[in-house]
Parts: structure tokens; sequence; C-alpha cells
């Protein structure tokens, strides 16, 4: 038995029926990322001693029989969700040094879970992008072909989970951000309703689509981890107030009467055909599983990717300018005439390329007399695409789709090209601009053997009817 | 200068106001002032990285019971905006307000003027979060002080309908001792808890369009306004007299020098790229709260000061004295419960006031039912008004009841005809010349003689009465 192949739910039994020790369990993953992570990247920071500490902290916990379902899982945390006294950088220069005083709120449901972090993630700097290749710092290769992206932004976190160097991970999701690196490695992604999990300590990107998920190796797994980062949070003014039971409580009772919708917009131009015929495949799978399918129509999904860009831009801009070099971070060296010198080196400098051409986009969008035509209509195309979305879920469970039109890019093959690297989010982001649930998982190969990923969407909270279809389509599916 | 006579000053104040709830607008740092440089902040007013604002309750609340207490139209849902821009002291680089959804609109308050009572259109009132200062330590250079970063305040913008600078300082003061009646600040001008911008233009008289304004920012005393105004006034009417134009920028107002300086042209200002807040949820008033806070408000200067000129007679200039602090309405309306003669009252008060409070501790030192019986003795003709002066000087250092104290002090009025006109003729033979040059019409000349048999009463003698009989006694010399 490799401990580093175990599920969170297999290893959680094995610790608790004391057959490991989180200890063991913890310098295994560690041993692993030794062997591995040099070639993968997926970390950028390890955490090591903290790691041990939590690691017998747990063991005794386990010992008087007091754990929780995470209780000494090793686990990888994006670098963009503060953890207190480790640096917190978003893969960014400006971050570089960057030691939170405090916790996010989901750093503090892992502590008191006491699961074990074995360090931070490698990201695309501030989450924007969608190959990690925007990292300041290091490129994270997939795991399952290392000359392929792993996506992004939590590349770091999808390459850790698929190259066995974490039980599960935590990223973020602001326009696909766990479901496309998942589907580039082949593991599963979930991006929960806006508003489950707390926003608070985690690095914003765009604030009204920013949302915490778990990357695992399975459907389970990523319910288990939900348990324990779902939550109302005062601190957080878009955290809803409601209670959320179990999501693995309807799990296996299978997609028999259930009905799925597949849009024809998610299938149209631009899609590889090979991605294609796997997420039919599937939808055709859900169907012997005995769920009615029914094709159906998001018609404002055509306006969706210029709207997410203005959106997220926008909120990118004002978000990020607090990355000033007056407090803290990095701060230009050398003579500066005036404040505006200062603003302008230490932001030029500290600053990758991606987050200057979006933090561009979203000032032009928002600057007077420019408001109108972009900001204020990307909010009019959230609307109807909100409309189209509940209407389809007044007679569908949940929507079938691809998680992004190819699979993972060759290094390098689109960083030249950002609007051809924009176009790849096009299936995962109207899920944000509607805050809805979405689950991102493998359905097949390609050719060459790169993953594929099917994307099931629903209605706001009904997380466990995904975790519901999911199950059961890997199950039975594959 | 006769030109300036042809044109006429149109004004409108922006009013920025602290609130005075014990923590900041969307943390639970406390606001008092003057404590050590950042020791009042935390990671969420100093904006770091992953904290979010939540809105502290009362500043709505507050805010309301401002636009109720100033006739304003209450928004029954209303949101909250980023104003984008750099400074050091702005640890977010946006500032969270209200743009085109303010909390209250529509309002209006009553001064007095020269002209009698006049109305003054405000635009709206909204809240917003203070900045933090900058400090300059010589040889060190500048420093940042977050302690005031995020103090909740409200701004009070009125319409353009101001048109002098006594009418300008009326207005503020009035505004003043409304928010001092709804108890919502402390309005202390000297700490910049209550500051005041000035827009100011000029146009000749008569017509109607608009000049070009200025700004005058943080002018924060009754004397800075009434001098910057003028100032101001004078430099733009001069300006377009000399055949130059007025440009729309903002201007500094220098105590030391009395003038006004040229701070930031209109085409050097910022474009605030406006855009809702996505970290914060809509403001949504229900019509309860909206009640409740309704009947929380005191009754205000105005109602106070009609009901003084209705049923005390007093002239609206002396009623909207005595309402501008509610203390000193508070003391009046007490004492006025128990004598006959408010007016008389009302004048003791007026011309005695500062001598009433004690200036360690704000209070009246001289208990309302004693202030009553020294208005009482005066308007019976018990005392006359220099000795009613005397007893509240008296009082002030030694409270007590003011008819013993006359008693004590044999200081009742001389009301003996005799006894007054043995005084008199005395007077009159000792002062021939004052006599005879009243005979030949310099009627003025009787005053040296009413002194006289004024200081031989020792300041007790019925001064109407005097009068009266010495008017009788000069005729009816030959």
């Amino acid at each position: 038995m490799n401990i580093t192949d175990l599920t969170v739910k297999e290893l959680s039994e094995k610790l608790k029926s004391r057959e490991i020790s989180s200890l063991e369990a913890t310098k295994e993953y560690f041993d692993k990322i030794e062997k591995t992570d040099g070639e993968i990247n997926a970390y950028v920071r390890l955490t090591r001693d903290a790691a041990v500490r939590q690691a017998e902290e747990a063991d005794k916990i386990i010992a008087e029989g007091k754990a929780t379902p995470l209780t000494g899982i090793p686990y990888g945390m994006k670098d963009n969700i503060c953890t207190k006294g480790s640096v917190t950088s978003c893969a960014s220069k400006m971050l570089e040094n960057f030691n939170p005083p405090y916790d996010a709120f989901v750093t503090k449901k892992m502590l008191g879970e006491n699961a074990i972090m074995l360090g931070k993630t490698n990201m695309d700097e501030f989450a924007m992008g969608s190959t990690t290749e925007n990292s300041a710092f290091k490129v994270t290769k997939n795991p399952r072909n290392t000359e392929r992206v792993p996506g992004g932004s939590s590349g770091g976190s999808a390459a850790a989970v698929a190259a066995n160097e974490a039980a599960f991970t935590l990223g973020s999701d602001t326009g696909g951000s766990i479901r496309q690196p998942a589907a580039f490695c082949g593991v599963v992604g979930f991006k929960p309703t806006y508003g489950t999990v707390s926003r608070n300590g985690l690095v914003a990107f765009a604030s009204s689509l920013d949302q915490i998920g778990p990357l695992t190796k399975n459907v389970e797994d990523a319910a288990i981890v939900l348990n324990a980062v779902a939550g109302h949070d005062a601190l957080d003014s878009t955290s809803v107030d409601r209670a959320y039971d179990d999501f693995t409580s309807e799990m296996t009772m299978g997609v028999k009467g259930m009905k799925a919708a597949l849009p024809k917009e998610y299938f149209g131009e631009g899609i590889n055909p090979e991605v294609k015929e796997a997420v039919m495949n599937a939808a055709k799978a859900f169907e012997k599983m005995g769920a009615e399918i029914e094709e159906v129509s998001i018609p404002a999904m055509e306006y969706a990717l210029p709207a997410y860009y203005v959106i997220s831009s926008s909120e990118a801009s004002s978000n990020l300018a607090r990355f000033d070099g007056v407090r803290y971070g990095y701060r230009a060296d050398g003579e500066y005439e005036d404040m505006d010198d200062f603003y302008k080196n230490t932001r030029s400098e500290g600053f990758g390329k991606e987050v200057k051409r979006r933090i561009m986009l979203g000032s032009f969008a928002l600057s007077s007399g420019y408001y109108d035509a972009y900001y204020k209509k990307a909010l009019q195309v959230r609307t109807l695409i909100i409309n189209d979305f509940n209407k389809i879920f007044e007679k569908h469970d949940f929507i079938i789709s691809p998680v992004a039109p190819t699979v993972a890019y060759k290094i390098g093959e689109k960083m030249a090209a950002p609007v051809e690297m924009y176009l790849g989010d096009i299936y995962t982001v109207p899920v944000n601009i509607a805050g809805l649930p979405a689950i991102s998982m493998p359905c097949g190969n390609d050719s060459e053997g790169l993953p594929i990923g099917m994307q099931l969407i629903g209605k706001a909270f009904s997380e466990k009817t995904l975790i519901r279809a999911g199950y059961a389509f890997e199950k039975e599916g594959l | 200068m006769n030109m300036i006579k042809d044109y006429e000053m149109v004004i409108g104040l922006e009013v920025h106001c602290e609130l005075g709830t014990n923590t900041k607008i969307f943390c639970g740092c406390p606001t008092s002032f003057g404590a050590e440089p950042n020791t009042q902040c935390c990671p969420v007013c100093m904006g770091m990285p992953g904290t979010l604002p939540v809105l502290n309750k009362q500043v709505v609340e507050y805010a309301i019971k401002a636009g109720m207490a100033t006739n304003c139209t209450i928004a029954r849902y209303s949101k909250q905006d980023r104003k984008n821009y750099f400074y050091p002291d702005l640890p977010k680089a946006y500032q969270i307000s209200q743009y085109d959804l303010p909390l209250c609109e529509h309002g209006w308050l009553e001064i007095e003027s020269e002209n009698g009572t006049k109305k003054i259109g405000i635009t709206r009132i909204h809240i917003e979060e203070d900045a933090g200062k900058l400090v300059h330590v010589p040889g060190k250079g500048t420093m940042v002080d977050c302690n005031r970063c995020g103090v909740p305040l409200i701004e009070i913008v009125s319409e353009p309908d101001i048109r002098s600078a006594e009418e300008a300082v009326a207005y503020f003061k009035k505004l003043r001792a409304i928010i001092l009646y709804t108890g919502i600040s402390d309005c202390k001008m000297q700490e910049g808890s209550m500051r005041c911008d000035v827009n100011l233009s000029v146009r000749k008289k008569g017509t109607e369009k608009f000049g070009t304004r200025t700004e005058m920012k943080n002018l924060n005393s009754f004397t800075f306004i009434q001098k910057a105004i003028e100032y101001e006034y004078k430099r733009q009417v001069e300006e377009i007299e000399k055949g130059g134009v007025i440009v729309q920028e903002t201007r500094r107002y220098d105590q030391s020098s009395g003038k006004t300086y040229s701070m930031r042209k209109k085409e050097d200002a910022n474009d605030y790229r406006y855009f809702p807040d996505p970290d914060l949820a809509p403001i949504v008033m229900p019509e309860e709260k909206l009640k409740e806070l309704k009947a929380s408000i005191p009754t205000l200067p105005d109602e106070r000061k009609k009901k003084y000129v209705d049923s005390f007679g007093l002239t609206p200039y002396d009623a909207e004295l005595i309402t501008n602090d509610m203390a000193t309405a508070d003391y009046f309306e007490e004492a006025a419960s128990e004598t006959e003669y408010p007016k008389i009252l009302a004048n003791l008060i007026i011309a005695e006031v500062m001598k009433l409070y004690d200036t360690e501790n704000g209070s009246i030192v001289i208990a309302p039912s004693h202030m009553a019986q020294i208005a009482e003795m005066q308007g019976n003709g018990d005392i006359n008004s220099s000795v009613a002066k005397k007893i509240i000087k008296s009082l002030r250092d030694n409270d007590g009841d003011a008819r013993e104290y006359v008693k004590e002090n044999n200081l009742g009025q001389i009301n003996d005809e005799a006894l007054l006109r043995s005084y008199i003729n005395e007077a009159v033979e000792k002062n021939p010349k004052s006599a005879a040059d009243y005979k030949k019409g310099k009627t003025a000349a009787a005053k040296a003689i009413m002194g006289q048999v004024m200081s031989k009463t020792q300041g007790r003698g019925n001064p109407i009465l005097i009068d009266r009989l010495l008017t009788e006694i000069l005729n009816s010399l030959k």
C-alpha cells in the first residue's frame, strides 16, 4: 500500500484505526514531494516544521478518539489563502514576503479539523490565468504529461492531487480556476455556490465571483472537504446564512429519474472533437443509468465571456490597488520624483504582465464615460445569464457540459495569445457569473492519454445533487 | 469697491461629520480620538489582503437619524460604492462611500438670515469611511497613522442655496445644532470631527446661470468659513472684473494669511471609477426600523424655536440662539415653566450664557428654578436688570435662592417716588450745566444725571421710574 495513493476517506479510516499515524502519512507525503515536486513544481512553499507539529497533535487527538473526517490528513493550500505566520504570496513578487497576521476562514476550519498543511500551492499570479504559467516563481507541470500545463489558476493545487503530493488541496475559482485545472490534471474539482464558503482571508481577485473549493481524487472526497469548509461567516457579508447538512447524505442515491440538460452552446464552435465526444458519451452513460437527457439553450452564453472579463477585471483593478508599496509587500528601489512615480515604479515592477493587463482593462472599463458601455452592460448580461440558468433549472436537475474546449495546452503554447487563452474559459465563467455550484470530474482521455473533464452544473445550493450525480458517474459511468 | 455690489455669491456646503459610534464602520476597532499612532487599527481597517468589511449597523441608523432630522427622504434600498484613488493615507486605495443611491436625499433646514427665515436645501446625506492621517516628522519623513482609517462619517451636501458668508455660517451652526440634538456626533470641530468644504461661485445679480465654482476644503471653524468665503468671493469678483476667468479647482484656505491658494485644477482631478462594492450587500431598511428611528429623535431646534416664538413671545433670532444648543434650550424650558416672564428669562440667558456654564464640565451651574426667580423678580419690578446680572454673577459661584440673596444684600428695587424725587433734585442741583444743556435741547445730557441718581441708589433704582421723574423735573425747570 502506498499511503499517498489513498483517498481522504481511506486515509482517514486508516488513521482512525491506528493502522498508520498522521506523522507517518505526513512524512510519506513530504518524501513523495521530495521525489516528484522537483519536476512538477506544484508547491511554492513547504511548511514542513509546522506540518510535523500538527501531525503529532493530530495523532494525540486521534488517540483520544476525537478525530473528525480531516484530522491528520495532509493537504495543500492555494497560495492566495491566508495562513497566519506563513507567507501568502499569491505567487506574486508583490507579496513575496507577505506574512499575514491572520488566518483565512478556511484555514481556521482546517486547523479546527487538525488537517495537516504541507505547503502552499503554486498558481497564476493573483489567480489570473489558465495555465499557472503566470506564477512569478515557477511553472507547474501537468503530472499526466509534463510537457503540458496543469491548467490554472489553481494549477498547483490540481497538480499536487494528481501527483499524489497531497490527499486533497484547496483552490479558488473565479472563472474556472478550480474546475479547469482539475480537468487538465484528471482530478475532481468543486466550485461551490457563491456564499457557501467564506471569502474571508482569500486574497480577492474578483469579489463577486471568487469562491473557495476542494480539489480531490474523487467525488466523495470533494463532499467530505466541502463539509469541513462550508458554513456561514459573519465576517464575510456575502457569506450565506443557512444550515448545511452532510454533503454526502444523498451521494449514493443514483440518478434514476433525474433530468439532465445539455446546453447546445456548450458543444458549438471551437470545441475539440475528442472533448465533445467524451462528454457526449458521459451524457449517454447518464441516460443508461436512468437519467433523462434533454438538449437546452443558454442564449446569453455568447456574451458570458466578455461580461466575465469586464466584471472580473474591473473588480480586480480595485482589489489590487492596495498593493502600492506603502505598508507591506514589494517596494521599488531607487529614486522617485513624487508619490505617483513611487506607485508607478512599485506596481510596474511588482506585478506580472497578465495582472497588469487585467488592471488596465478593469480601470478602463470603470472609467468615467465608459462605465455604462462596459461595466453596466456586463451586469445586465449577468442578469440575462442568471435568467437563462433559472429557466433550465425549472425543469432540470443538472447540466452536463465540458469543462474546457480542449485538453491541457503545451507549456508556452498560449502565453503569447492572451485572447485565445481567455477563450478557454468559455464553459466555466457562466457558472461564476450566475454564482452556481459546479463539479469538474474526469470523463475520459483523448488519443494522447490526456484527461478530459466533464462539468456538472446545478442550481444554487444544489451541491448534494451534483455530488450524487458525480458519484454515480464515477461508479458506473466510466 | 463698488463693483462687488453688482455680484452675488452662490455657495453650497459639503459637511463631513464623524459619527459617535464606539467602533469603526467596517471593523471592531475603537473610534476614540488622540490615541498613539497605529494603535487603533486592525487588518480590516488597514485594508490588508483577504480582509473584508462588515458594515456597522449603527452607522446606518445614525445617518438615517441625521436624514430624518433634516427632512430628508430615506432610501428603502441603498448601496455602497468604491471611490478609487491612490493616496498613502488610504490603505485599500479606495474609499467605501455611496455614489448614486445615498441613504438620505431631498432634505432641508431653516436658518435665520438678515432677510428673515430662509430654507436651505439638502441634496443628500451618505455614509463613508474616513481615511488615515499623514504625519510629517522632521528628519524622518512622512508617516502614516491608520487610527482614523474606517472611522464612520456622514457627508451632508447642501443645495447651492446659500448667498452670503453669514448664511453659510448660520447653516453650518444650524446643522451642527441638529446633529448634536440627535446625539449621533459630538461635532468637535477642533478635533476635526466636523469639517466643511465650501463650493463657491459668483454671478452678476439678476442672472440665472451659475459661475464656475471653486472648492475650499476642510474648513473647521465658523471663523475660517466666514473669512475664507469673504476672501474667495472678493478674489473671484476681482478676477472677473479684471477680465480673467475662474478656473474650476480645489483651493486651500490658509489661516495665517487669510487667503486661498490653488491646490488642484479640475483636469488633475481623479477619475474615481465608482462602482458598487461587491464585498457589501445592499442596505435594505424595513419600515418598522424606520419608525423606530423616527421615534428616537428628540424635539429638534426648529420645533422648539417655533414654540418659543409662538408661546413665549421670543423673537425668531433669540429663539434661534437659545435652540442652537440643546442643553441651553432644555435649561430655558425648565426655567420658563416657573416664570411669567420668559422673554426676560431669554434675555438673561442670552446675555449671560457664557457665565452660566461651568467651563470644566460644560454644565450650567445655576439651578433653572433660581434663574426663573431672577426673571420673575425683574419682571415684577422687584429688581432691575443690572441687579439681575449681579445676582447671576453671584449665584454662579454659590448657587442659592435668588430672593433670599436679594433680601440679604438689600438689592430690592427702589420704587419709592418721593425718595427718588429727592435724589433727582439733589443731582440736578449738583449738575447745573447738564440741566442747562438739557434745556437747550441736548437730551443726552440727562444721562449724566441719571447715572448719578442710579449710583445714589446703589444701582437699585427703578430705571423706568427714574427716567420718567427726571424728565418731569428737568422740563419743569425754568
